[in-house]
């Protein structure tokens, strides 16, 4: 037996780095722990455990920062994990994304009285498991940090056990996520098999490793074993991602499953997984850019063309939301075409990444706050006349709506000039043009919806709201609703006057 | 200097910020709306006054004044808050203050639900106007035209008038197709500009050391052709500009139709025929029959209308073919002729969608069919409305007159037979314009209007409407009499328009320009006789 392997990983284990992460495990096994040992009314006490524990890690992680923010990118764990800046603020990202979810999902649940403390323990291991999956630069912790999210997600979709949305979302999500599990799985071991083969040029000993496996396909751009191992990996993830033609269960799945999950999944795990396209077609993948380039182009066109216009129609704001995030993942498909010739582009899908959860966030907290018994039931009927009952709600909604259409002076507005900035550098004008499109259909469905909740003050022939009897209970906002929610606009609002965290990416040594 | 600078950052951020403050702290006292409101109104037009008497004074750097600029996050690419002024975009920086103040005083007096929602969006999208005109730096130049429209569509949606949900939603698609388009030209120009800057100074200096291509030249062009034209409602991409007026509450209408909407002509002249020259040949043609198309077709159109809205709003399409028939000359003359068209232009729409809402108010209908006598019972309205349409036919005495008179001059040096369907224009407008006044004021009104009149006494106009009537006829006349309050100042930035397209199309006496081109066309015109 080779412990020679043993050893290297032994010398370069550098716990420290990964302190965030043994957290967040800690926390989500305390959280477990108590749930035992406490009885079921004081659960308000886990749920403040799990989110102010996670406010906690995301201040500590903002003060370590005050030593410096990690400049250099560097390797450890014999070369499995891959640390530098841009992993960093991805860390950060998830952070933010999972106290956003766990808050939604705590009011979630309220409303459906189902168990706590599951749902926030199995958030926080998919967190860890998407913070672990941006840094992995080895395709077995890829894979184990990739199962890890997956597998969290199929419990998280059908969570709510009494919903027959919820348990067909979470069926069809297991069917179609072990499928693309495999096509990765494969793909993987396709590039493993071809990287060792010793009648290869350029043959390496660890060909699970992104560094030595960039090396072995620059040396064998057109083996057919290659290129369809590449495939099959980009496959896998686009199906994370939604990109067409792995887009088809985003919409069953956004409407079946719990609002905080749809929020969750479009917000975290689409950033996930762009993020590792990101890093794999500059990373190992880089040299095979003759493929990929009109390969993803490609992809990008059909992305943003489906999104939006499957979103047209849409009475059903859950579809809506998933079908839009479609079209989203397409223009942030755009960036990472651009990213594979203009090194800033990088930075330009991250802020993009911001941009869309401070948006993203804002609305489905709004969905959650105004959903009925029925969490798959949100049509845009419901919203009618949200502009009287609800002021508050109302204007989140407008902002986060507008910011995801991209209209200045909004957040959302920023992040698509950067991305169509970082495509003219790059010369990818048919991508632009389809950008646009997609774009100005866009505006149909958001501002439809916008309509519905701030136009429309329709009033009965009798005098009566035509909003019935179920909508015309009062919607109630909490103290902690105005400053999650509120804060969420103000920050879109701020990031589109004050892009600063633009130019703070682009200062970041890349 | 750091003063006046100040001064011009303040003209946007006075009115956003009176507007935040009345959307932030909800259910003000009465009082304190107006207090808040009228500030964010009126601090425009006095910034914009003193910097008229300051701007001849003021030390120049690259062709603006006040020139100052600020960080705001984006420094890396090249973008950076820039503020300045020069002589074209200085009468419609006053325009815009004129106008806002005009609107404004008109919403304070209306019977909006929800006033101080409605008060605050117009504040926002005055203080996008200021920053519109104020701007130097063409992602800012954007930037503020899009937070003025937001506003508006919102306007339109929530305080609109019969048809408003449609009417928002297609004005928004519409117009953000038309921003988008414009969007990619502008990038694209920054991007062949050796991207370091979006700044206008910047990428002027850096395209006369080295000239676009021809191929990228014409592609920017047509992109920014296009997407500004969508914007200005030109031929045949007009469509969502009756029907959104004709929905909007009068407040946003008059900003929109008034200000918002000379930011298309406004880019035109600033950033695409100074820097793409060949672009603007080659399109040249095309843009002329467009043009031609807005005067004459929708001219036509308007003369069908019966709808008073309608009307007003298809007229205010029309007029702005003579606005893209003053570029098409790529002449001093007309270009300058265009500036002052929109001027004045922007004053003769607003008032006369201020004055349609005084009529509809009194006869509960816009159908001018319905009409009739009213001038015998609202004499001021009477004259006010016959006054305004004077104006936007173009007869002397207005600044309007100034604007169509340039560019007719102009079209008579570039191809003469364009005259013949320019002028035919000008009868039409004077048709329905005429005919407007006769339906409403004259004759008998039908037999629900006197049923109507029976019950509910006719007040001629109220205060409100009367303040904000005089402000935009003041500025009417006051131009119509002296165009060269701004006349001179636009000449001093029509250099590009005089260069090297003067070898091309005609002899044009240099020697002469320093009078003013309105002088300069005189002794032209009695030259050539």
């Amino acid at each position: 037996m080779n412990l020679s392997a043993f050893r290297d990983i032994a010398s370069t284990n550098n716990w420290g780095l990964l302190l965030p992460e043994i957290y967040l495990v800690a926390l989500a096994l305390v959280l477990l722990v108590f749930e035992m040992l406490f009885r079921r009314e004081d659960l308000a006490l886990i749920i403040r455990l799990a989110i102010w524990g996670q406010v906690l890690l995301l201040g500590l992680m903002v003060l370590s920062y005050f030593e410096g923010f990690p400049s250099k990118t560097g390797v450890a764990f014999a070369g499995t994990l891959r640390q530098g800046p841009v992993e960093e603020i991805m860390r950060l990202f998830f952070v933010v994304g999972s106290i956003l979810t766990s808050y939604l999902a705590t009011i979630y649940l309220k409303k459906n009285d189902l168990p706590r403390t599951e749902f926030l323990a199995i958030t926080l291991i998919i967190t860890v498991g998407m913070m672990v999956l941006v840094q992995s630069n080895q395709f077995v912790v890829f894979f184990v940090a990739l199962e890890t999210v997956t597998i969290g997600f199929y419990v998280l979709v059908a969570y709510c056990r009494k919903s027959p949305f919820s348990l067909e979302a979470g069926l069809k999500y297991l069917v179609l996520g072990a499928l693309s599990s495999a096509i990765l799985l494969f793909g993987i071991v396709l590039l493993y098999g071809a990287g060792g083969n010793p009648e290869l040029p350029g043959r390496v000993a660890d060909p699970m490793n992104f560094d030595a496996l960039a090396g072995f396909i620059a040396a064998n751009q057109s083996n057919p074993l290659v290129l369809a191992g590449v495939i099959m990996v980009l496959s896998g993830v686009a199906f994370k991602v939604g990109a067409v033609p792995f887009q088809i269960w985003i919409p069953d799945v956004y409407h079946g499953a719990p609002t905080p999950v749809a929020a969750f999944l479009a917000v975290s795990s689409k950033a996930a997984g762009i993020f590792v396209l990101l890093t794999l077609v500059t990373g190992p993948f880089a040299s095979l850019d003759s493929v990929l380039v009109p390969l993803l182009s490609t992809i990008a066109v059909l992305t943003i063309l489906f999104g939006n216009l499957t979103a047209l129609p849409q009475r059903n704001v859950k579809r809506l939301m998933g079908l839009s995030g479609i079209a989203h993942a397409g223009y942030l498909l755009v960036g990472i075409v651009a990213a594979m010739t203009v090194d800033w582009a990088v930075y330009a899908v991250i802020f993009y990444l911001v941009t869309y959860l401070l948006a993203s966030y804002g609305v489905f907290g709004v969905m959650t706050r105004l959903s009925g018994d029925e969490d798959a039931d949100q049509e845009l009927d419901h919203y009618e006349d949200l502009g009287q009952r609800q002021p508050f709600l109302a204007g989140v909604l407008t902002i986060g709506l507008g910011s995801l259409a991209g209209i200045p002076p909004l957040g959302g507005f920023i992040g698509k000039l950067l991305i169509f900035l970082a495509a003219f550098q790059a010369g990818l004008y048919t991508l632009l043009a389809v950008s646009v499109v997609g774009v100005v259909l866009s505006i149909y469905y958001y501002f439809g919806w916008i309509r519905e909740a701030v136009f429309r003050v329709w009033r009965c022939p009798t005098g009566e709201s035509a909003s019935g009897s179920k909508d015309a209970a009062p919607i109630e906002v909490t103290p902690m609703d105005s400053v999650t929610l509120g804060g969420l606009s103000a920050l879109s609002v701020g990031i589109g006057f004050f892009p600063t965290l633009a130019e703070l990416l682009m200062k970041l040594p890349g | 200097m750091v003063f006046d600078s100040t001064l011009l950052l303040l003209s946007f951020l006075i009115p956003i910020l009176c507007g935040l403050t009345l959307l932030g702290i909800g259910n003000l006292s009465k009082p304190i709306v107006r207090l808040v409101s009228l500030t964010g109104f009126t601090v425009p037009l006095l910034i914009a006054v003193w910097l008229y008497f300051m701007f001849i004074g003021a030390p120049e750097t690259d062709g603006y004044r006040f020139l100052t600029q600020l960080d705001t996050g984006l420094s890396d690419f090249g973008i950076h808050l820039t503020l300045g002024l020069n002589g074209i975009s200085l009468p419609l920086f006053f325009l815009a203050g004129l106008v806002g103040l005009a609107a404004g005083i008109h919403a304070l007096h209306s019977d909006a639900k929800r006033k101080q929602v409605y008060l605050s969006l117009l504040l926002i999208m005055q203080g996008g106007l200021m920053g519109t005109f104020a701007s130097v730096d063409i992602f800012f130049f954007y930037f503020f035209h899009e937070l003025a429209l937001i506003p508006t569509f919102v306007m339109i949606g929530i305080w609109g008038g019969f048809g408003r949900r449609t009417a928002a939603i297609e004005m928004t698609i519409y117009l953000t197709l038309g921003a988008l388009i414009s969007l990619l030209g502008l990038i694209l120009l920054y991007q062949s500009s050796g991207q370091t800057s979006f700044d206008l100074i910047t990428i002027r200096e850096y395209i006369a050391s080295q000239p676009l291509s021809e191929t990228l030249s014409k592609s920017i062009f047509g992109l920014l052709l296009f997407g500004f034209g969508i914007l200005v409602s030109l031929f045949p991409f007009h469509s969502w500009a009756p029907r959104g007026y004709a929905a909007a509450p009068t407040a946003a209408a008059m900003l929109h139709a008034g200000v918002l909407k000379k930011f298309g002509l406004y880019g035109l002249i600033q950033i695409a025929y100074p820097l793409l020259p060949m672009g603007a040949t080659h399109w040249g043609p095309l843009l002329l029959w467009l043009a031609l198309g807005n005067v004459v077709v929708i001219g036509l159109i308007t003369m069908a209308q019966r709808d008073l809205k309608q009307m007003v709003g298809y007229s205010s399409v029309m007029h702005m073919g003579y606005c893209f028939l003053g570029l098409v000359t790529f002449d001093a003359i007309g270009v300058g002729g265009a500036v002052i068209l929109m001027f004045g232009h922007g004053l003769s729409v607003a008032l006369l969608f201020l004055l349609s809402t005084a009529v509809f108010h009194r006869t509960q209908t816009y159908d001018m069919k319905e009409m009739g006598g009213l001038v015998s019972r609202a004499p001021i309205l009477g004259a006010m409305f016959v006054a305004a349409t004077f104006a936007s036919i173009g007869l002397p005495g207005f600044a309007n007159f100034w604007g169509e008179f340039a560019i007719f001059v102009s079209l008579w040096n570039y191809q003469p037979w364009v005259l013949v369907p320019a002028a035919a224009g000008i009868v039409i407008s004077a048709i329905y314009g005429l005919r407007a006044v006769a339906w409403i004021f004259f004759g008998k009104p039908s037999e629900a209007l006197e049923e109507h009149w029976k019950e509910n006494a006719v007040v001629d106009l109220s205060q409100g409407e009367r303040l904000s009537a005089s402000l935009l006829f003041a500025g009417l006349l006051f131009v119509g009499f002296f165009p060269r309050i701004f006349s001179d100042y636009i000449n001093m930035d029509l250099s590009p328009f005089k260069s090297d397209n003067a070898a091309m199309a005609r002899s044009v006496d240099p020697a002469i320009e320093p009078h003013g081109f309105i002088v300069a066309e005189y002794q032209k015109e009695e030259g050539s006789q």
